[in-house]
């Protein structure tokens, strides 16, 4: 391991392409290389722990763990079913099922949070309406919401969604409104002096200038609702990452809970990067308030 | 400069009769001012900090409402902001995440014109302040004086019969405000429109205007902000070192500095 780290510099160091700004170049691997050390020292713990059985604080009894090596396979038999067994290839039944929750709560969170949160970040009575009700949902966690849910809806897609959409919903709606009060009021002049009136003003002014901080408000909101997609698949749904790993659970495999883990956070990750790719598109280069 | 000549547009008269403004917490800012400008005037307002002179632009422009007194513009009374009236402000204003093209474009999309009118009347007054180059530039890769010849632009293609400057030369340098100056002196004998220009600065009142309104007074005063006199300038050529503008000018800024009493 420490050989690997120590020949990438030297390999680096040979003049392979000369047209590439060295200091750039050099600022770019450093913050990788000094990314790299903690992760790997991190397997490696693992790893002696499991071999060795460790008992850690909060009684984390590290001998219940599958090895690295194993939660490798695992994923390996989960992506590409190298096993044959109930989890080979289920990824891509997981995912898609997963996906389509996620992105159905968090687009109808932002269908509703975007303008509710435009409205009561320029118009006080609005904001009188239903900042109380916001103030007073906000903090009950989803957790929370599962026993109600169950009665009320019952188990299946419907739950697991709403769960997702009620999750997304605050962070949307509070950067929004945040980002609506925040317009530079001569902007609001200029626009109707210029003949905007009402509705305009707020799709033609508002709504870009407060748009840095909806966009921060769905990226948040987009991460919570894959935190909250593995409690939302507790609903009874059949496929799913989140329910997937209530079945290794189930079957006490262990490494497929861990595969289920870096699946989740995986799919977060490039859902957020896929949502700023959008945003990349539908801005292309304009200069956005900061 | 690759300058463009522009047609005549609309214009109207302004007047205004016993007009207060009292703010909130009983600070009377302007009280009795009566004006009326003809159409196609230049009038400049000048006067010291607190006078009341952006006040009064602010309801001419719609943006406040007047405490007394009336406004008239074209024989409309102002009831709020609206296309008539194009208000260049100190700061600009442009819409940043539009570019040059798109903020000029802003006031003739929203008229009932095909997408063909739009653009040639974009492209005529981005022309007339000599940006045609900049078009696809936005307002914050352009210098402050770049950015406004966009605003006057702007306003100036939405067609107004009154036009509302509001200090606009005030955060520029020196030499970028004689040119823009001269600019505008050039635009308004095209295009005849009522021009409002409130500054500080007495020169460029005197330069510009065929009248200065001096207004003095104000909250420090312990007296309202009220119109101290009305200057006509008639001067055929207004060349800054002549005799006779810094006559004029010297008269203004006499009036200027007159302690005011109260009414």
């Amino acid at each position: 391991m420490s050989t690997d780290v120590a020949t990438v510099p030297v390999a680096a160091a040979v003049p392979t392409a000369p047209a590439e700004p060295p200091r750039k170049g050099r600022g770019r691997l450093r913050t990788v290389l000094l990314g790299l050390p903690v992760p790997l020292l991190f397997l490696l713990v693992w790893h002696l722990g499991r071999a060795g059985e460790w008992e850690l604080p909060f009684g984390i009894r590290m001998g219940f763990l599958p090895y690295p090596t194993d939660v490798a396979a695992g994923l390996a038999n989960y992506v590409a079913g190298i096993r044959d067994d109930a989890f080979s290839n289920l990824l891509w039944e997981d995912l898609p099922a997963s996906a389509l929750r996620v992105f159905s709560g968090f687009a109808l969170a932002t269908l509703i949070a975007v303008p509710l949160g435009v409205l009561m970040g320029r118009f006080s009575t609005v904001n009188s309406l239903f900042d109380p009700m916001i103030n007073l949902f906000r903090p009950i966690p989803a957790t929370a919401w599962v026993p109600l849910v169950a009665l009320l809806i019952g188990y299946g897609d419907q739950a697991s969604i709403f769960l997702i959409t009620l999750s997304a919903f605050f962070p949307i709606v509070l950067g929004t409104i945040s980002g609506a009060r925040q317009v530079p009021e001569r902007l609001l002049e200029a626009a109707r002096m210029l003949g905007t009136t009402g509705v305009g003003t707020l799709l033609r002014v508002v709504l870009p200038a407060a748009a840095p901080a909806i966009v921060n408000g769905m990226r948040v909101g987009l991460g919570l609702a894959w935190v909250i997609l593995v409690l939302s698949e507790t609903t009874g749904v059949p496929t799913g990452l989140g329910s997937t790993i209530f079945l290794a659970r189930d079957v006490v495999q262990t490494d497929q809970i861990v595969v289920g883990m870096i699946c989740i956070a995986v799919a977060g990750f490039l859902s957020d990067r896929l949502l700023m790719l959008v945003f990349r598109v539908l801005f292309r280069d304009r200069p956005l308030i900061k | 400069m690759d300058t463009e000549h522009l047609a005549a547009g609309r214009t109207a008269d302004v007047r205004i009769a016993g007009l207060s403004k009292v703010y909130a917490g009983a600070v009377t800012a302007m009280a009795d001012v009566d004006l009326t400008i003809a159409s196609g005037e230049f009038v400049a307002v000048v006067g010291a900090s607190g006078c009341g002179k952006s006040t009064l632009l602010r309801i001419l422009a719609g943006f406040e409402r007047p405490t007394a007194g009336t406004v008239e513009v074209g024989g409309t009374p102002v009831t709020g902001p609206g296309p008539d009236r194009g208000v260049v402000f100190q700061d600009y204003g442009l819409f940043p995440w539009l570019s040059v093209r798109e903020n000029v474009a802003y006031g003739p999309s929203r008229k009932k014109l095909s997408k063909a009118e739009v653009a040639a009347v974009t492209d005529r007054f981005i022309a007339a302040v000599g940006l045609t180059r900049f078009a696809a530039k936005y307002p914050a890769q352009l210098s402050g004086g770049m950015q406004q010849r966009v605003a006057i632009a702007r306003v100036l293609a939405n067609d107004p019969s009154l036009l509302l400057m509001d200090e606009p030369f005030g955060a520029l340098d020196a030499l970028t405000r004689t040119d823009l100056q001269a600019e505008l002196k050039r635009i308004h004998v095209e295009t005849r429109t009522t021009v409002v220009f409130v500054t500080h600065s007495i020169e460029e009142a005197v330069y510009l205007a065929d009248r200065v309104v001096v207004m003095t007074g104000g909250a420090s005063h312990g007296v309202p902000g009220h119109v101290q006199a009305i200057v006509p300038v008639d001067l055929p050529d207004r060349d800054v070192t002549s005799p006779a503008f810094n006559e004029v000018k010297r008269q203004v800024a006499e009036l200027v500095h007159t302690v005011p009493v109260a009414v």
